[in-house]
């Protein structure tokens, strides 16, 4: 048997992984590649979630990396539609340019 | 360094070096498909860590279905132009001081100890295998909450037909 990484790796790696995601959040002003950081940051806390289940010998972390992955298909598919619904009446995705609201 | 050590730090660096890509790249195709890499390198991740589902199912519903979700948006609005200067000043600034506290925020919760609770080294795996232990798990004391999740795919998917229908005039 092979011996795996310790815990304290995989949690660095989340972190970097989620800090990464944060990131692309904040300075990408396309909402598809938005989406895609928020996966990114949605999977760096599965990655913790079931490195903890690992070594906790517990098997609910994973049951709700399950429902996390769940909620993030139907984060995705409403998104998605959001993002086509809003092309549709502006002709643009730039999300500094979906300003209507603003007072 | 063991091997399994030097396997998690190969895997690890595909990781990060995709996911940094998926903000690097210009074409949100590059950056879908960079995407699709840091989803299997975390699959493998999930492999080494005795979730066989969990990676199962990461291939196929996240690298498979979420990702194909994107590239049809991707083609259907091609969104390729060049991106507009910051309306918000010192974006990228906020951006690097919040990735400085995430990252030592990390440092202090490594450092504090608080992980000594966990065993330094990994307990051996079930007996059962890990669809049987997760199954059982699901469908006993979660059952509640997956039912829930019904629900929730049910609201997505009314909310997705709706959004995507052509607005009477």
């Amino acid at each position: 048997v092979i011996e795996i990484a310790p815990l304290s790796y995989y949690l660095i790696l989340s972190v970097v992984l989620f800090t990464i995601g944060a990131i692309g959040f904040l300075v990408k002003k396309n909402p598809l590649i938005m989406f895609m950081s928020v996966e990114i940051m949605l999977n760096s806390a599965n990655l913790a979630f079931v490195a903890f289940s690992r070594y906790l010998n517990n098997i609910d972390g994973q049951v709700i990396v399950f429902f996390i992955m769940t909620i993030a298909a139907a984060e995705v598919v409403v998104g998605l539609a959001i993002i086509v619904a809003i092309f549709r009446s502006r002709a643009t995705v730039d999300v500094d340019e979906v300003n209507a609201l603003r007072g | 360094l063991t091997l399994g050590t030097l396997f998690f730090l190969v895997v690890a660096l595909v990781a990060v070096v995709a996911a940094v890509g998926v903000t690097w790249f210009r074409n949100p195709v590059h950056s879908a498909l960079s995407l699709v890499a840091t989803l299997f390198c975390v699959a493998i991740l999930f492999l080494s860590l005795g979730a066989e589902f969990l990676a199962a199912v990461q291939v196929l519903v996240y690298a498979g279905a979420i990702m194909v979700l994107f590239l049809f948006v991707i083609t259907l609005l091609n969104p390729l132009r060049l991106e507009a200067p910051d309306r918000l000043r010192n974006q990228a600034i906020f951006a690097g001081v919040l990735a400085l506290v995430l990252m030592v925020e990390m440092y202090f919760v490594i450092q504090s100890g608080v992980l000594a609770a966990v065993p330094a080294t990994a307990p051996p795996l079930p007996s059962g295998a890990n669809v049987e232990t997760l199954g059982l798990a699901l469908y006993s004391t979660w059952l509640v909450p997956f039912e829930m999740t019904s629900v929730l795919l049910l609201v997505a998917i009314v909310g997705a037909v709706v959004l995507g229908r052509r607005q009477a005039p």
